[in-house]
C-alpha cells in the first residue's frame, strides 16, 4: 500500500493511503475531539465534532470544513485543526454546545461521570457557559434494553455507535434508531435474540446513556484500582479490564487487545465474575461425616495422611480453569509424589484417548492466530459453535467475512443463528458424520479448519481431521472451552503410558478403589453429573482444591481454599497456543493451588521444587519452548467412525451455549441465556406428527427430559435432533414427543429467568 | 408578454384528459423515445450534454454529464431513479406537472434508461400526494398495456420495467442518498460520499438520480434537438423551465419561460401582486434559499445570476409576501417545518433547528430577550456548512437572509408580538382591504 504525506497543524504526518485524517491525526498525537467515530466502525461522520478546517485538499483548491472520522488523508493535503484554526475551533465549539443544550447535567449521579468522552470533550474543547435557557428533551429513564442493559436516553448523542456496533460487529440488530429530528432516539431493533455481545455498548457509549444494570451506581470510575489481566472464562484468550474498589470486583471491561479481542469481550467474560464474598476462606475437615472448618495445619496433615493411606491408588482431577503455573504443579504433585500416571485435566464430556493424542501433538504445534482467520480464504468449523464455545473467534470470522470475503463452511447439525450471522455453509452433519462430510469438503493450502471440544466425544473424527489437514496442506487449531485447559495439558495434566483418563478415574473411584485430588473441578461440567457425584461419596479419600464451595466440596474430605483468579498472577495459554498473563486483581493473595500442593507436598516428605510463583512461570515457560522445540508425535492410528447408527432413531445434537444457565460463572448475574429451543429438520417433525412453535421433550436414555418449542429448521441434518445444554452426549439416541402440560408453580412462573 | 412563454412540458396541460396516454401521444408524444432508439445510447447521453440541460432539483448540475458518470464496466445493473420526492414549502412543479402530464416522466425514465444502459428505473413519489401516485401508477400501467414497457419497447430490443414507489413523507428522502436507503427499505437518512450513486447507489450498483422535471425535459429535447433547447435560456443556463408563483400574486401558478427570466417579467405574467399591496419579500427557489427583495426583482433567474445575487435558484419555487406578512412569522414557520423535518442523524441540523425554532417562537410572541437576534445569527452560523446534508443549510438560509433584510423587525420580537404588528388576518386572501382588525390571527 502506497503512503501519502499530509501536514497537520503544521506537522507533516505520513500515512498509508486510505488512512482518515482523524487517524492521522492521532499518529502525531494531535487529538481530534470525536463521538461517532470508533476505529473499529464504519465512519458514518454524525456527530460532527471532529470538523477540520482543509485549507488545501491536495489539489490547491480548499474545502469546506470536514469531519475529520470520514476524509481520507491525502497527498499534500493541509489539515487545520482546532488548534491552529479557528474556523475548526468554531465548528468544535459550536457543535459541542449543541450537543450539550439537550444533556442533562447530572453528571455527579451518572455512571460515566468521571470517565466520560462528553464530560471530558465539554472541558477541553467546549466554551465554558451555556447560552440556552429552554427546557430540555428529556424521556422516562431508564429503559430496560435487555435485563443487563439500561438506556438514559435524554444523555444520548445519538452517536449511533451501538446501532454499527450491532450491524457490523456482532450482527444482533439488538438497538436502532427510531424517530426522526430532535425527537430522534434509540430504540430496540428487529433482532429478537439475545445478543452475546451487548455488553460492548455499555463501553463504547460516548456519553452515560447505555449503562449495565449490575454496574449502575456501584461505583465512580475514579475511586476504582484497575488491572489488564486475560479473561478466564473460555480459551479466546481476551484482554480484560477488571476495575475492583474495597477488594471486590465491581466490573470488567474488554481492554484493548488488537491481536485477540480487538476492543470487544462476550457477556460472560464481561459480567461472569463472582463476589469475593463467597469465596472459601478456610480449609475444612470431614469429621464424623460432617465438614468442620479447620486450622491450615490440621488440614494439610489431615490430607497427607489420608493420601499416604491410597498408597498410590490416587487419581489427580486438575479440570481445565487452571494458570499453567498451578497446572505444573498438579502434574508434579501426581507424577512426584504420588507416582502415578493418572492426571486428567479434562473435567468434561469427550476426554477419549484418541483425543488424548490429538491434544499432545496440537499443544506444542504452532498455532493458527486471529490474524490468520482474517486473510485465511476459507475456514472449516468442525463441532465448533464459536458464537457459544469461543465468541471472539466469531467476532473476527464476522469481520472477515465482512471485510475480507472470507468463506466459512460449518459441519453443524443446524443452521445456529451464528452460521447465518457468519453467512456461513452448513453442511448438515449429525453428530459422528463429520467424518464424511469432512470428506467431501474441498481443503486447500488457504484453509482453516477449527475443531471444537465436542469432537473428542465423536470417534473418529479427530484423527480425520488431521489426516485431511495434513494431506490438504491446510492449518488446524483445536478449540477447547476451558481457559486453563490447554495449558494444562502443555503441563502434562494428561494421562500417558497407563494412567487413566478422567471418566476411568471416576468409574474407580465409584468402585470404591481410587482416592482422588480435585482441582476445582466443577461436577456439572462432567460427562455424568451424577455418576461423578456417586463416585465422589464412594472414593475412599477426596481433597478437593476449589475456591468456592461447589458440588464436590460436600462429597470432600479434606477442602483445602485456594486464591480465586482475582487473587493471583498466572499464565492461561489460549486456543492459538499464546501465553496470556493473569495479574492479581485484589490483595490480600491467598495462596494459590502450587503453594497449597507444595504444602501438602511438604508434608508427604517431597518437594514440588516450585518454592515460589517465579520458580513455578519460569519451569512451565521452560516446559511449553521444550515441548514447541520437541519432534512432532506421529499420528494416532486411524480411527473409524464407531458411533453405532440405529436405523430411524434420533440422533442428539448439543453444545454448551454461552450463557449456559448451568455455569456457575454466571450465578448472580442477571444475564439471559437465549430461549431453550429443540431444533428437527421437517422430517422429524412430520414423522413425529409435531407442529412448529409446539412445546415438546426430549428424553434421554436416563428419563431426564428437555423442553421447548419446536422449531423446524429446512436445512437441519436428517434423523437429528438439538437442544442447547442438554445433559447428555451429542450423539445419544433420544425421543422426541409432546411435552407434558406443565403445572404452574405457585408464583406462577414455573423455571423461568 | 405572454410570448415570453415557453410551453413545452406544459404544453398538453389544457388539452381534455391530459394525462391519458393517447392525449400524450396525439400531441407527439413517443416521438421522443422513437427518435432515441433510433440512435446509440451514446449520442442519446450527447444530445442531452449537448442540450445544455441542468438538473430541476435545485442543484443544477448538467443532466447529461450526471448519466455519463455511470460506469458502462461495472458488472451490476444499473438502475435509474426519478426524484419525485418534491416536499419543500413553495415548490410545487412536479406534482401539477405529474398529474397534468404523467406520461412525460414514463417517457423520459426510458429514453434515459436507454442512455445509460439500465433497465429498471423507480419513480419515487412523495407518499402524501397519494392522488400524484394513482396518476403516475395508471399512467405507468398505461404504457405497459400499450407496450412502451417491459420487453422489446416499441420493437427496439430494449427492455425497461418502471416501478412506481411511494415514500413514506419525510423531506429528507428528497436528498438523493437518503431517497436511495428509503427506496432499499432502510431509514431515510444521507449516506456518506464517496461512493457516489454513480458508482455505488440503489443496491450498491450503479444509479442516476434525476430530478422529475430534468426527466420531463428529455423527451422534447430528442424530439427538437440540443440546438432548439441550447438555444434558449442563457448562456450557462440553456432551455427553459417551471418557475412556480405562489404566494400574494394576482395570478398564481406555473409559468414556463427560459432561464434568465426576471421575476419582474414572471410577475407582470402573473398580474402583479395582489391588488393594492407592495411586494416585500420573495423566495427565488424555496424556502431553502436566502430570500430576495424587490431590489432583486431584475435578476435574471438562472442558476448564475441568482448566485451572484447571494441567493440560489433552487427549485425556482418563487413565494411571493407583500407587506403585510411578518417575516418572523414566515422564518418561524419554515424553520419549524426544517426542524420537523430534520432526519436526526448529525448534531448541528437536529439540535440547531430545535434552538432556532425556540428563539423564534419567542421572537414572534414579542417575548424575545436582548441578544436573540445575535444568538440567531450565532446559531446559524454554528450549522452553516457543517451538517451532513443540506438540509441545515436550507435552514440556515431562510433564518440569516431574513434577518438580514430586516433585522428590525426581528428586533421588534423584544417587546412586541409580530401578530400586532402584522396582524395575521390580513395576510390572507380573504381579508378585506379596509378592514383591520386588531385580534390576534390564527397562527
Amino acid at each position: 500500500m502506497t503512503d501519502v504525506t499530509l501536514r497537520i497543524d503544521d506537522v507533516a504526518v505520513t500515512v498509508p493511503k486510505g488512512t482518515k485524517v482523524i487517524r492521522a491525526a492521532e499518529s502525531v498525537g494531535i487529538e481530534i475531539p470525536r463521538f461517532c467515530d470508533h476505529p473499529l466502525l464504519d465512519p458514518v461522520a454524525a456527530c460532527r465534532q471532529c470538523m477540520v478546517d482543509v485549507p488545501d485538499a491536495g489539489n490547491g483548491r480548499g474545502m469546506k470544513p470536514q469531519p475529520a472520522c470520514a476524509l481520507d488523508a491525502m497527498d499534500n493535503m493541509v489539515i487545520k485543526t482546532a488548534v491552529t484554526s479557528d474556523v475548526a475551533r468554531n465548528a468544535q465549539e459550536g457543535m459541542l454546545e449543541f450537543l450539550l443544550i439537550n444533556h442533562p447535567l447530572d453528571c455527579p449521579m451518572c455512571d460515566k461521570g468521571g470517565e466520560c468522552p462528553l464530560q471530558n470533550q465539554a472541558v477541553s474543547n467546549g466554551r465554558g457557559e451555556s447560552r440556552y435557557g429552554g427546557i430540555k428533551r428529556s424521556y422516562p429513564k431508564p429503559t430496560e434494553l435487555t435485563d443487563i442493559l439500561l438506556l438514559d436516553r435524554e444523555r444520548c448523542v445519538l452517536c449511533q455507535r451501538c446501532t454499527r456496533f450491532g450491524e457490523q460487529i456482532s450482527g444482533d440488530l439488538l438497538l436502532s434508531l427510531v424517530e426522526r429530528g430532535a425527537a430522534s432516539q434509540i430504540g430496540t431493533g428487529p433482532s429478537h435474540e439475545v445478543s452475546y455481545f451487548s455488553g460492548n455498548l455499555s463501553q463504547i457509549c460516548p456519553v452515560g446513556a447505555i449503562t449495565s444494570a449490575d454496574y449502575r451506581f456501584q461505583s465512580r470510575p475514579f475511586d476504582l484500582v484497575s488491572t489488564t489481566t486475560a479473561c478466564d472464562n473460555c480459551a479466546a484468550g481476551c484482554s480484560l479490564r477488571v476495575d475492583q474498589r474495597h477488594g471486590d470486583v465491581r466490573r470488567r471491561l474488554a481492554a484493548t487487545n488488537m491481536a485477540v479481542n480487538e476492543e470487544w469481550n462476550c457477556d460472560r467474560g464481561r459480567f461472569g465474575f463472582r463476589s469475593q464474598s463467597d469465596a472459601l476462606t478456610a480449609p475444612l475437615v470431614k469429621v464424623d461425616g460432617e465438614l468442620q472448618p479447620a486450622s491450615w495445619p490440621q488440614a494439610l496433615s489431615a490430607a497427607a495422611a489420608g493420601l499416604k493411606k491410597l498408597r498410590g491408588q490416587v487419581g489427580v482431577i486438575p479440570g481445565g480453569r487452571l494458570t499453567v503455573e498451578n497446572a505444573l504443579a498438579y502434574a508434579r504433585f501426581a507424577g512426584e509424589v504420588m507416582k502415578t500416571a493418572n492426571i486428567d485435566a479434562r473435567a468434561r464430556r469427550g476426554a477419549s484417548a484418541e483425543e488424548a493424542g490429538f491434544v499432545a501433538r496440537q499443544a506444542r504445534g504452532v498455532g493458527v492466530t486471529y490474524a490468520d482467520l482474517e486473510t485465511a480464504r476459507q475456514v472449516v468449523l468442525v463441532a465448533l459453535e464459536p458464537e457459544d464455545e469461543c465468541p471472539m473467534i466469531f467476532l473476527r470470522l464476522r469481520k472477515a467475512v465482512r471485510k475480507a470475503g472470507l468463506s466459512v463452511v460449518t459441519l453443524a447439525p443446524v443452521a445456529s443463528p451464528g452460521s447465518v450471522k457468519l453467512k456461513a455453509k452448513v453442511v448438515p452433519t449429525a453428530p459422528g458424520d463429520e467424518v464424511s462430510a469432512l470428506a467431501k469438503l474441498k481443503l486447500d493450502a488457504n484453509t482453516i479448519v477449527l475443531v471444537g471440544e465436542r469432537a473428542g466425544g465423536l470417534p473418529g473424527v479427530l484423527s480425520s481431521v488431521e489426516a485431511a489437514v495434513q494431506s490438504a496442506g491446510a492449518r488446524l487449531a483445536w478449540v477447547p472451552r476451558r481457559a486453563g485447559e490447554l495449558g494444562a495439558l502443555a503441563m502434562g495434566c494428561l494421562p500417558t503410558g497407563k494412567g487413566l483418563a478422567v471418566d476411568d478415574m471416576l468409574a474407580q473411584a465409584g468402585q470404591g478403589s481410587l482416592g482422588l485430588v480435585l482441582g476445582g473441578v466443577d461436577l456439572d461440567d462432567l460427562a455424568d453429573p451424577m455418576a461423578a457425584r456417586q463416585a465422589l461419596s464412594k472414593s475412599p479419600f477426596v481433597v478437593s482444591l476449589e475456591a468456592r464451595p461447589s458440588a464436590a466440596t460436600d462429597l470432600a474430605d479434606v477442602v483445602l481454599p485456594v486464591a480465586t483468579l482475582a487473587q493471583q498472577a498466572g499464565t492461561f495459554m489460549d486456543w492459538t497456543l499464546t501465553a496470556r498473563a493473569v495479574e492479581p486483581v485484589l490483595s490480600p493473595q491467598p495462596m494459590a493451588d502450587r503453594r497449597v500442593l507444595a504444602e501438602l507436598a511438604r508434608r508427604l516428605g517431597a518437594d514440588l521444587g516450585l518454592p515460589t510463583y517465579a520458580a513455578a512461570h519460569e519451569a512451565a515457560g521452560q516446559l511449553i519452548a521444550a515441548r514447541a522445540a520437541s519432534a512432532r508425535v506421529p499420528a494416532s492410528p486411524r480411527q473409524s467412525a464407531s458411533l453405532v447408527t440405529h436405523e430411524g432413531a434420533l440422533v442428539l445434537a448439543t453444545w454448551r451455549t454461552l450463557l449456559t444457565p448451568s455455569s456457575r460463572c454466571l450465578d448472580g448475574t442477571d444475564l439471559t441465556p437465549r430461549p431453550a429451543t429443540v431444533v428437527v429438520g421437517p422430517n422429524v417433525a412430520s414423522q413425529a406428527k409435531l407442529s412448529v412453535g409446539l412445546a415438546v421433550a426430549v428424553a434421554g436414555p436416563d428419563g431426564a427430559s428437555v423442553t421447548g418449542p419446536l422449531v423446524v429448521d429446512l436445512g437441519a441434518a436428517p434423523g437429528v435432533v438439538w437442544v442447547p445444554d442438554a445433559p447428555w452426549a451429542p450423539g445419544t439416541v433420544v425421543t422426541l414427543g409432546p411435552a407434558a402440560p406443565t403445572t404452574p408453580t405457585p408464583n406462577g412462573q414455573g423455571g423461568e429467568r | 408578454m405572454t410570448d415570453t412563454l415557453t410551453p413545452i412540458l406544459t404544453q398538453t396541460w389544457d388539452k381534455p384528459m391530459s394525462w391519458k396516454l393517447s392525449t400524450y401521444r396525439a400531441n407527439g408524444g413517443y416521438d421522443g423515445l422513437r427518435k432515441a432508439f433510433g440512435m446509440a445510447p451514446a449520442d442519446v447521453m450527447k444530445t442531452v450534454i449537448d442540450s445544455g440541460l441542468r438538473g430541476r432539483g435545485g442543484a443544477g448540475f448538467p443532466t447529461g454529464t450526471k448519466w455519463s458518470f455511470i460506469p458502462q464496466d461495472n458488472p451490476n445493473p444499473k438502475y435509474l431513479v426519478v426524484n419525485c420526492d418534491e416536499s419543500e414549502p413553495g415548490t410545487c412543479k412536479d406534482m401539477p406537472m405529474l398529474m397534468a402530464s404523467p406520461q412525460l416522466v414514463v417517457e423520459g425514465s426510458i429514453i434515459a434508461c436507454y442512455a445509460v444502459g439500465a433497465h429498471e428505473a423507480y419513480i419515487y413519489v412523495r407518499g402524501e400526494v397519494a392522488h400524484v401516485i394513482r396518476r403516475v401508477r395508471a399512467a405507468v400501467r398505461e404504457a405497459y398495456a400499450a407496450g412502451l414497457l417491459g420487453k422489446n419497447i416499441l420493437g427496439s430490443g430494449f427492455d425497461c420495467d418502471i416501478i412506481v414507489h411511494a415514500g413514506a413523507g419525510a423531506y429528507i428522502c428528497g436528498e438523493e442518498t437518503a431517497l436511495l436507503s428509503s427506496l432499499e427499505g432502510f431509514r431515510g437518512q444521507p449516506r456518506l460520499r464517496p461512493p457516489f450513486p454513480a458508482v455505488a447507489g440503489l443496491y450498491a450498483s450503479p444509479t442516476v438520480v434525476n430530478n422529475a422535471e430534468s426527466i420531463c425535459s428529455v423527451p422534447a429535447i430528442l424530439v427538437n434537438g440540443a440546438e432548439w433547447y441550447a438555444s434558449m435560456g442563457t448562456e450557462k443556463s440553456k432551455g427553459a423551465m417551471l418557475y412556480s408563483l405562489s404566494g400574494h400574486v394576482a395570478h398564481p401558478g406555473q409559468y414556463e419561460a427560459p432561464l434568465g427570466t426576471t421575476m419582474r417579467t414572471l410577475l407582470d405574467l402573473a398580474g402583479g401582486i395582489r391588488a393594492g399591496h407592495q411586494l416585500k419579500f420573495f423566495t427565488p427557489g424555496g424556502s431553502s434559499t436566502p430570500i430576495f427583495t424587490a431590489e432583486d426583482l431584475d435578476v435574471p433567474l438562472d442558476y448564475e445570476s441568482v448566485g451572484a445575487a447571494g441567493s440560489i435558484l433552487g427549485t425556482k419555487a418563487l413565494q411571493v409576501f407583500d407587506e403585510t406578512t411578518s417575516v418572523v412569522r414566515t422564518t418561524l414557520r419554515w424553520t419549524q417545518f426544517y426542524q420537523h423535518e430534520s432526519c436526526g442523524k448529525c448534531t448541528p441540523c437536529r439540535e440547531g433547528s430545535w434552538w432556532l425554532v425556540q428563539v423564534l417562537g419567542r421572537l414572534e410572541a414579542g417575548q424575545g430577550q436582548p441578544g436573540d437576534v445575535d444568538k440567531l445569527l450565532s446559531i446559524t452560523g454554528q450549522m452553516s456548512g457543517l451538517s451532513f446534508c443540506v438540509l441545515a443549510d436550507g435552514t440556515v438560509a431562510c433564518v440569516s437572509s431574513a434577518v438580514k433584510h430586516f433585522r428590525d423587525e426581528f428586533e421588534a420580537g423584544y417587546h412586541t408580538p409580530a401578530w400586532e404588528l402584522f396582524p395575521y388576518e390580513k395576510s390572507t386572501l380573504w381579508a378585506s382591504d379596509s378592514a383591520s382588525s386588531p385580534k390576534r390571527g390564527a397562527a
